[in-house]
């Protein structure tokens, strides 16, 4: 099969949405002329036109609002952020217009918008642009959060989120913009809110969603050489969450570990967590355990990053934490 | 719900002349006295705790509606702040719909799931109500947006507080407008209070309409209480917009009669104020108007008042009598999706 990067998933799955129906249009910092900054949309203007791929100056609250405004009136706007991390200058419209205007106006109005673009950290960029939200938008009803972690998924889940009728937020990564993975020619399309299990096992569960896949993946590399068979599940969806996927493995491996690089409170791993105990809990064998990003914010020193953020081994002291092996 | 409830806006705004027709002035007149009477019931009966949560009313801005009404189509779209009782009434959304809203009753115009600030008309094109200062700024820009992306040759008619120019939603949306040539008409209703904060306690710059020309937007100032200035301002800005020349800013000088909400004890102005804005009140002006022209008498204009009285008496009896949602509403319309998994436990 075909292997392209993540970022040229995104790119076809915008563009052939684009092709598809004229009220889809992207809009953002540098989407247009300059290629995307992360050339996720490079030749788009090409292809569209200044009327479909728009610049917009750096005013993220006032582009997120119209996006609304746009998706109220008809339209299905792509909103990208240079990174969500910017997004906190425009979640006023993201959490109280995108996400209530159906219930507020008891379902007169709509807003099927996708807000996109990168999260988490990508690097040593300091403290401000190393965040992750997925766990703070997917506490908003109204709200879909979708976070691929590879290009076939990257694909399919973005064009079904731009025909979604519903406010999708969207995240990638830097640091996953040039990943390549196999996505066949034709179309296809990938249900939001469906987990994946991507790799069969039988000890342990590993559950996990975008960027930090990788690190669950390479854990059960590693824990497969020492005779631990693990099972990986991708959430691909973090609003709504595959909670049944979850518990269905569980109740075969009786063990769970959750791999998420957002911080500790209130995040979708504690959420997992829970249900886990309470859907599952004559079934575990080990109390659920997590590795996320430590309770502190990711500064820049390579050391303080090594310290921080969620790797092999800590996840391989976890996996054999469940199975008491330590 | 009776037809003869509702309002219907002029269809002969003006004449050959280009004069405005009697069924223009009747049209405001019974409009504002509408929208002043209905107003004047939702405080009684918000004190009578009928009418529960945040309520802001328009008494002496109905001229900023009114006026607005006329000059535009029915195609044309409105967002607005949350002092919003009175657009859709101009509009024609009927009485029986807005005040079972301010109820919270399931035959409100937002079914009993928006109130006071979240008043909704799809049917008149009113987008909205909405409760975060200045959030609709850049929405409207956005409505105007699609307008112009679909080529409509329709605008969108943004209204605002004097408050919500403070906010940077505000500033970032008339630039991006500007730059674009959006077909929207911004709208500061100034009455002179951000809650309880004056316009010269917020800022250095007083004359909000000044703020438009840091973009190059035309912008002017509007005597609010007129509503024929009203509407003559808003028809040339809708002209330009329609011309694909952009946004205008117009700062509707205008004075709310009551407080910023029903929990307002208003120490920040004296009553001699209130008293003086009084004697420029935007229904009398039309009235004596109408009298000077002979366009109706005396007797007319009673019969249109006690008919204004009665819509406002049958909304109330409507509302009374309407049903609240059913509990299960609580999970309708918050997605579109149909067989959204909401977490129940």
């Amino acid at each position: 099969m075909r292997v392209i990067q993540f970022r040229e998933a995104l790119r076809e799955a915008m563009s052939e949405e684009m092709r598809r129906d004229p009220r889809v249009f992207l809009m953002g910092e540098e989407v247009a002329e300059y290629n995307g900054a992360y050339k996720v949309s490079q030749g788009m203007l090409d292809e569209f036109g200044p009327e479909r791929v728009i610049d917009t100056p750096i005013s993220e609250l006032g582009f997120a609002g119209i996006g609304v405004g746009a998706a109220i009136n008809g339209l299905r706007p792509i909103i990208e952020f240079m990174t969500f991390n910017f997004s906190l200058v425009a979640i006023d419209q993201v959490v109280n217009s995108a996400a209530k205007i159906l219930p507020m106006s008891a379902g007169q109005y709509g807003c099927p918008i996708v807000f996109r673009g990168p999260t988490g950290n990508a690097g040593q960029l300091g403290a401000q642009h190393s965040q992750n939200f997925e766990n703070w938008y997917a506490n908003t009803p109204g709200l879909k959060v979708v976070v691929p972690s590879n290009p076939y998924d990257a694909k399919g889940l973005l064009k079904s989120a731009i025909r979604d009728d519903d406010p999708v937020i969207f995240m990638e990564s830097e640091l996953m913009y040039s990943d390549k993975g196999e996505v066949p020619e034709s179309e296809y399309l990938i249900p939001i809110g469906q987990a994946k299990t991507v790799r069969e096992g039988t000890d342990v569960t590993l559950v996990s969603f975008g960027k930090m896949m990788k690190v669950a993946l390479n854990a059960a590399d590693e824990a497969a050489k020492e005779g631990i068979s693990a099972e990986v599940i991708d959430l691909r969806t973090v609003r709504p969450i595959d909670y049944a996927a979850v518990v269905n493995s569980v109740k075969k491996t009786n063990r769970l570990v959750i791999i998420e690089e957002a911080w500790p409170l209130a995040s979708i791993s504690t959420d997992v967590g829970f249900q886990v105990q309470r859907m599952a809990f004559d079934y575990l064998d080990a109390p659920v355990l997590r590795v996320n990003s430590m309770d502190v914010p990711l500064n820049y020193a390579p050391t303080l990053i090594e310290a921080v953020l969620p790797n092999v081994k800590r996840t391989m002291q976890a996996i054999k934490s469940v199975l008491y092996r330590n | 719900m009776s037809m003869e409830l509702v309002l219907t806006p002029p269809t002969n705004v003006v004449d050959a002349e280009g004069n405005f027709t009697k069924d223009t002035y009747m049209y405001w007149y019974e409009s504002m006295y509408l929208m002043r009477k209905f107003e004047e019931k939702a405080g009684q009966l918000y004190g009578q705790q009928k009418i529960r949560g945040f309520c802001h009313l328009y008494i002496g801005q109905e001229a900023c509606a009114a006026g607005a009404v006329t000059a535009l189509t029915r195609n044309d779209k409105w967002i607005a702040a949350y002092r919003d009782h009175a657009y859709p009434l101009g509009l024609g959304t009927s009485a029986r719909a807005i005040m079972a809203e301010l109820y919270g009753k399931a035959t409100g115009c937002s079914k009993g799931k928006g109130g006071s600030m979240h008043m909704f008309d799809k049917n008149v094109n009113f987008m909205g109500g909405h409760g975060i200062v200045g959030a609709q700024v850049p929405m409207g820009a956005g409505i105007a947006f699609a307008e112009k992306y679909n080529k409509t040759g329709n605008v969108c008619i943004c209204y605002m507080g004097d408050g919500a120019v403070r906010q940077g939603a505000f500033h970032e949306a008339l630039n991006m407008a500007m730059t674009w040539k959006l077909p929207v008409i911004f709208v500061i209703e100034n009455n002179g209070y951000a809650m309880g904060t004056s316009i010269q306690r917020a800022s250095n710059v007083t004359d909000l309409y000044i703020l438009g020309e840091a973009y190059e937007m035309p912008s002017m100032p509007v005597d609010g209480m007129d509503v024929e200035a009203v509407h003559h301002a808003v028809a040339k800005a809708a002209e330009r917009a329609r011309a694909g020349e952009g946004p205008t800013l117009l700062e509707f000088r205008t004075y709310r009669y009551r407080g910023h909400s029903m929990s307002d004890p208003q120490k920040y102005r004296t009553k001699e104020e209130v008293e003086a804005y009084k004697k420029l009140d935007p229904v009398e002006q039309v009235r004596a108007t109408i009298l000077r022209k002979g366009l109706a008498t005396e007797e007319e204009l009673s019969a249109i008042n006690a008919r204004v009285k009665a819509i406002v008496e049958d909304s109330v009896q409507f509302a009374e009598e309407s049903p609240f949602p059913d509990p299960s509403e609580a999970f309708t319309d918050v997605y579109v999706q149909p067989d959204y998994p909401f977490i129940m436990d």
